[in-house]
């Protein structure tokens, strides 16, 4: 099952590890076949382009989400940390100290990048160097950074005050390049980044060899807690990226910023095909992951034989069946 | 219902500046209010921290014989302790608004047999009678429906509106009710109800898919302050021209500021105020201070904000 022996036992597993790859789209697409029967208008180009872009926050979080968990850890805190870092954004805009409106915006936008990281770090050294299992280390940042945010807030919302600030802002998220809405290039750039640095670099090697056996990647040399920390700061990195298409759409933050969004991303991350508990990790599958997720509630929606008391577990059973149908491909 | 918590201040300071001197030694007379109140953890409940605070800060400096404490608490386990701490200071009265009323039947049946009045506020427990509290004020949940749906059927008779719900529980259903009730026997259309979960991002995405789904919505219902913010951004992404207001509710600053600013896509608001913690608060040490009776249940209109009266519901620094 592990990378390790996947390239040692190589003609066979090879095929498998293609299937495995490609299920989510397969998965995906038969999603998209029935929107089509549910509601004509689900395959317009104004809904499904929607849709994806409502997927960006999920979808990019969970980038990051696949890194730690490739490793064999588990991040709790990203939903928090997105209202947390998000909110601070907030503030720094309205906090007037530059007065440049493009230079202000640029600086906010590499200040929630640089806060993410360091929210990631935190993360990252709390689970190696303290030693703490990342579930609890992360459930415990989670509280730090929810309740960080109410306290900024006061409970209450965040929001830009500076109109013209948020005009400049705005077409990052509702904007388009040659008809594509941003947060489709922003994923497409970021996935492709991740894919590039997990599939092609040394580093990325390292990340599936340590979530894959801890042991050996230790005897073979390789730094495990370096490895781990960073893949945290990546998660907290996507986490920033994120929170620069959450902002200029609402322009605001409230409480219920990002609740529950950490289950969602890890949700994205194992219906595309990354392993749970390591050692396998899928970039683009996750990316298909998040987007299956957004689509089950659009086609819900859009359908009309669904009762509104029923959307959560049809939504559970719709996930559980794509998983079967990914399972039922990988044993072929 | 802000009115009348401002005329009840009003007259209350009147009086003491009219009697003056003569009741000094009244106004020395020591008394501790108790106020238990929900943590920040959404704008509403952020609303009746900032308000609780607010008014604690004036009822003492009205009466400087009185202390008045509050304690935020996140969950009902947390606030069955805060209300012993609370117990253990000595309190005259104690007027809360429990996180979840049923589990604390117990803790506040505790405080009143010791012969403390207790004013419960908006969230009663299924036996809500004078052998747990003295004064029970609270919103009118169907009311928020019934305003909403009398104004959007006066206003728009034959509109086709989508809904927007909170979350499934008792009171979204008593405000749906409500709505049903408002809108009956004219030619308004419901489309259809979903559950926007009470929040910002989960009503944008609701809205857009029903501007996917249905080519022509006139109104949009979305109950709720926060809800609509969500709304408006996915109407305006979408440049949909054809929605021709948007009615929420609660009695935010940022919708009642689109409120007195004339937004048209925002022309009213219903108030359920976060305020109403306040209004038990006063009635409380009118108890005590002014010897006047406030026993028994009340009950605060859903007031329509139109553009006329918004100044009056205008906080511009609460934190909602």
């Amino acid at each position: 099952m592990t990378s390790v022996t996947d390239t040692a036992k190589a003609p066979k597993t090879s095929r498998d590890w293609d299937m495995a790859a490609i299920a989510p789209f397969i998965a995906l697409a038969l999603l998209l076949l029935l929107g089509y029967f549910a509601n004509p208008n689900f395959v317009s180009i104004a809904n499904l382009s929607n849709v994806v872009t409502r997927s960006a926050f999920i979808a990019i979080i969970a980038l990051g989400a696949t890194y730690v968990m490739t490793a064999g850890g588990l991040d709790l805190s990203v939903g928090s940390m997105l209202a947390f870092v998000a909110s601070l954004m907030i503030m720094f805009m309205n906090s007037g100290s530059i007065a440049d409106p493009m230079s202000m915006l640029l600086a906010a936008m590499a200040l929630a990048l640089a806060l993410g990281a360091a929210c990631g770090l935190a993360n990252g050294l709390i689970t190696t160097l303290g030693k703490i299992e990342p579930f609890i280390a992360t459930l415990g940042t989670m509280g730090i950074y929810r309740g960080l945010t109410y306290w900024l807030s006061q409970g209450g919302a965040i929001t830009v005050r500076d109109r013209d600030l948020l005009t400049l802002y705005r077409p990052f998220y509702s904007g388009s390049v040659l008809g594509v809405p941003v947060p489709i290039l922003v994923i497409l750039v970021t996935t492709a980044i991740c894919a590039f640095v997990l599939y092609r670099t040394r580093y990325g090697r390292h990340v599936t060899a340590v979530g894959s056996n801890e042991d050996v990647a230790r005897y073979s040399g390789i730094s495990i807690n370096r490895v781990r920390t960073i893949t945290y700061v990546i998660q907290g990195l996507c986490v920033g990226v994120a929170v620069l298409l959450y902002v200029p759409r609402l322009g605001s933050t409230s409480a219920t910023t990002g609740s529950f969004w950490e289950l969602q991303a890890i949700t994205a991350v194992v219906v595309g095909g990354t392993a749970l508990r390591g050692g396998v990790g899928r970039i683009w599958g996750t990316v298909a992951g998040a987007i299956i997720l957004e689509v089950v509630g659009n086609i819900l929606l859009l359908s009309n034989f669904v009762s509104e008391y029923l959307i959560g577990a049809m939504q559970g059973a719709i996930i559980i069946i794509a998983m079967l149908v990914q399972r039922s491909l990988m044993r072929k | 219902m802000r009115r009348r918590t401002f005329g009840l201040a009003v007259a209350a300071l009147a009086a003491t500046v009219a009697i003056g001197p003569g009741f000094a030694q009244a106004q020395d007379k020591k008394v501790t209010i108790g106020v238990s109140i929900p943590a920040a953890d959404h704008g509403w409940t952020a609303g009746v921290v900032f308000h609780a605070e607010r008014v604690a800060k004036l009822l003492m400096k009205e009466h400087p014989g009185l202390n008045v404490i509050v304690k935020t608490s996140p969950d009902a386990a947390s606030q069955a302790n805060a209300l012993q701490d609370l117990a253990v200071q000595g309190l005259n009265a104690l007027v809360i608004l429990p996180t979840d009323p049923d589990p604390l039947v117990n803790s506040i049946k505790d405080i009143k047999d010791k012969g403390t009045f207790v004013a419960l506020v908006d969230r009663a427990p299924s036996v809500n009678d004078n052998s747990i509290r003295d004064l029970y004020v609270a919103g009118n949940n169907p009311a928020l429906g019934e305003v909403a749906g009398k104004y959007i059927a006066k206003t728009t008779p034959d509109a086709q509106v989508v809904v927007i719900r909170g979350l499934p529980i008792p009171i979204d259903q008593q405000r749906q009710d409500g709505f049903d009730k408002g809108i009956a026997g004219s030619k308004v259309k419901i489309l259809e109800r979903q559950f926007g979960n009470w929040s910002r991002d989960d009503a944008f995405k609701v809205m857009q898919d029903y501007l996917t789904k249905y080519q022509k919505i006139d109104v949009v219902w979305c109950q709720d302050d926060d809800m609509a913010v969500g709304v408006l951004e996915a109407i305006a992404q979408a440049k949909r021209t054809d929605i021709k207001y948007i009615v929420a509710g609660a009695g935010s600053k940022d919708m009642v500021k689109r409120v007195m600013d004339g937004d048209k896509m925002v022309p009213v608001d219903v108030l359920y105020p976060p305020a109403m913690v306040a209004t038990a608060m006063q009635l409380t040490a009118a108890n005590f201070y002014d010897q006047v009776p406030v026993s028994g249940t009340y009950i605060l209109d859903a007031t329509l904000v139109t553009k006329e009266n918004a100044k009056n519901f205008y906080f511009p620094d609460s934190p909602f």
